[in-house]
């Protein structure tokens, strides 16, 4: 494929704020996870953003108020990012940019907490409760395009946990046959009671702060984030190279056993790439904590690039942002490259004996020219995206 | 953008597939609106029959005809989902064990309250390792989704399902979202014509809004229907596959619209 260059990028999660605050938790090995402490529920560890609650969004857009929007506003807030897309609107005009974000759960929350707030006797929902711009999936691009200025195609991307990742790959659709120039492409998933309670009824919340690829790894550490990219065809610095989409067509939660799905999506993004296996550097897995998904996941990436190649999981800094997972993850894979170092996995003692991934647990600086990032969702969605140097 | 439809369906209140649903589509009889609740898939085992609700029935009942038609395995085809409210049903449920109680949710309805658990269980029955894309996008997930397919069969040169589904809301959200009838239709888009093609459609993103009203079916019933379901505003389209006659028409997007020109094909279903 050509590449499209990211022009500009932002991420806010539970380790900070944009590029540098990001930067430097993963340097430092500072990690974001806390005991829980969302709207009551206990048990397991949440990666929590900060200051939501008091985060108030412009007068103009205050219709959208909710926990997703508000961080989804934060990130477009951070690192210039809304400067920089006024700048490309001015370029292209704002009809020729698409907004294709991701999200799993959007504004969620708001209709959880208008569910307490019922009317006893009809059981009527608050009058004020806005479904369409708060729960409401298309809320999150409809905000963002009005946050942007932006009136090119607009469209939420919801693939579970994959959503995001699969956000360049819908917009590369929309570049590449020419329909607009350039794409907003990312996404948010904030904190709600169905999330927490839902993968404790999987039993897959860990009790400590999640240790992905260790021995004695239990399960995932909710984590909530967002984070926004613009996708242009010329450019410099890292760009989306290739990605690969595949489907499990297995189990609507439970990982493929000999992780075809995964498999398929990365030797499509490297042949999307027209690269090799040698040709990547780092990767950075979806590694979530469970014990499935991190033993399929270490078949797939011993099968597809043997094991030299370095690979780790940022999950147990950020917490899983479950929709909001691919974005983050390839902010940070754009920092890796851009500064030169890797991240090793986060709080493992030791990593399981039958891996044979090449697993890094402590941070390694040198150069990294190119990045896949793996990201799996619910419903058996895959996608694999390949950043680097074009 | 040109894409060749090779297959088509339909499923609504009073609109039980295709073929029973041409006469009202093409303008020969009435539409009469009447609850008509998908069959369970046999595509799916037991287990997964028992677990799929009326929304995922919906979806997979399109996608298998749609694909029947066109000759097509799924096994060769990408996805492309859509749906505004998803499993309303289910998250509704979810909502509801939330909001009182032990607040405790079912594993089984976590799992199906994903916006892609349709197309998540259209692969599984399928056994294929196919991509799946699924957008939520409101009043306009029609027309969007349209776009979306329209510009992956023009990039990817493979054969699409395009499966748009909606069905009401529970109470008390259905207050806030009305929704009417549960209605589904899948298309499978080409590059290139199999011989089997129903017509082929010049696309193209315009970025001009158009008026309310605009693109709409030409009865009154299904006009009525199209209102007030985000899945039936394919009901146009779907009117001039089955006259098998030109068209042209605006399809809304949020802002903009996709111009939509169908031309019939000579190898089409008759």
């Amino acid at each position: 494929m050509r590449p499209l260059f990211i022009t500009a990028s932002t991420i806010a999660s539970a380790v900070g704020r944009g590029g540098a605050e990001t930067l430097d938790a993963l340097r430092a090995r500072r990690g974001g996870l806390r005991p829980c402490d969302f709207a009551g529920v206990t048990g397991g560890h949440i990666g929590r953003v900060d200051g939501l609650e008091a985060h108030e969004l412009p007068a103009e857009l205050a219709h959208f108020d909710c926990r997703n929007n508000r961080l989804a506003d934060l990130a477009l807030r951070t690192d210039s990012f809304a400067d920089r897309v006024q700048t490309a609107r001015e370029i292209y005009g704002p009809t020729r940019i698409a907004v294709v974000v991701g999200t799993s759960t959007s504004g969620i929350h708001a209709s959880e907490e208008a569910y307490r707030a019922r009317d006893p006797r009809t059981g009527a929902l608050p009058e004020a409760f806005d479904y369409a711009h708060t729960h409401d999936l298309f809320s999150l691009a409809r905000f963002v395009r009005d946050a942007l200025g932006l009136r090119g195609p607009t469209m939420t991307i919801s693939t579970a946990c994959a959503s995001s990742a699969r956000s360049f790959v819908d917009a590369h659709h929309l570049i590449a046959s020419g329909v607009c120039d350039a794409a907003v492409v990312g996404g948010a998933d904030s904190l709600c009671r169905m999330t927490l309670h839902g993968f404790a009824a999987l039993d897959l919340i860990s009790p400590v702060p999640c240790r992905p690829c260790d021995a004695e790894r239990a399960g995932i550490s909710i984590g909530e984030a967002a984070g926004f990219m613009l996708l242009e065809r010329e450019g410099d610095g890292p760009a989306l190279l290739g990605y690969g989409t595949t489907s499990d067509g297995h189990h609507m939660s439970a990982p493929h056993p000999e992780a075809a799905g995964a498999i398929g999506a990365m030797r499509q993004a490297l042949e999307r790439a027209a690269l090799t296996p040698r040709d990547i550097d780092y990767v950075n897995l979806h590694g979530t904590g469970t014990r499935a998904n991190d033993a399929m996941e270490d078949l797939a990436v011993a099968e597809v690039f043997g094991t030299d190649t370095p690979c780790s999981s940022v999950k147990a800094w950020t917490g899983h942002a479950l929709g909001a997972a691919g974005i983050v993850e390839a902010g940070i894979a754009a920092l890796c490259i851009r500064y030169g170092f890797m991240p090793g996995c986060l709080n493992v003692g030791a990593v399981d004996p039958s891996f044979r991934a090449r697993v890094l647990v402590g941070n390694e600086d040198r150069p990294v020219r190119r990045v896949i990032s793996n990201s799996f969702g619910f419903g058996g969605a895959n996608c694999s995206l390949i950043l680097g140097a074009a | 953008m040109r894409v060749y439809v090779l297959g088509a369906s339909i499923w609504g209140p009073g609109l039980e597939g295709w073929e029973a649903s041409r006469a009202v589509l093409t303008g020969f009889a009435d539409h009469v609106p009447r609850t008509s609740p998908p069959l369970a898939p046999a595509m799916l085992s037991a287990t997964e029959r028992r677990r799929t609700s009326l929304v995922v029935r919906l979806a997979l009942n399109v996608a298998q005809a749609a694909s029947a038609m066109a000759g097509f395995p799924s096994d060769r085809m990408r996805n492309v989902f859509a749906t505004s409210n998803g499993d309303g049903a289910v998250v509704g449920a979810i909502l509801e064990a939330l909001s009182g109680g032990d607040g405790q949710v079912s594993p089984t309805q976590f799992h199906n309250s994903v916006h892609n658990a349709a197309s998540g269980y259209w692969t599984i029955a399928n056994r294929t390792r196919q991509p799946a894309t699924c957008l939520g996008c409101g009043d306009v997930t029609m027309g969007t989704s349209l776009l979306k397919a329209i510009t992956e069969v023009e990039v990817e040169r493979e054969p699409l399902l395009l499966c748009v589904y909606d069905a009401p809301m529970p109470s008390p959200l259905a207050a806030k979202r009305p929704t009417q009838g549960a209605f589904a239709a899948g298309f499978v888009l080409a590059s290139k014509d199999n011989g089997m093609a129903l017509a082929h459609l010049e696309a193209a993103y315009v970025a001009q809004p158009v008026p309310d009203g605009t693109g709409e079916p030409d009865t009154q019933g299904l006009r009525e229907l199209s209102r007030a379901n985000p899945a039936a505003r394919s009901l146009r389209l779907l009117q001039a596959l089955a006259r098998g006659k030109a068209d042209r028409f605006p399809v809304a997007l949020l802002d903009g619209h996709l111009d939509v020109e169908v031309e019939p094909c000579s190898g089409g279903h008759g």
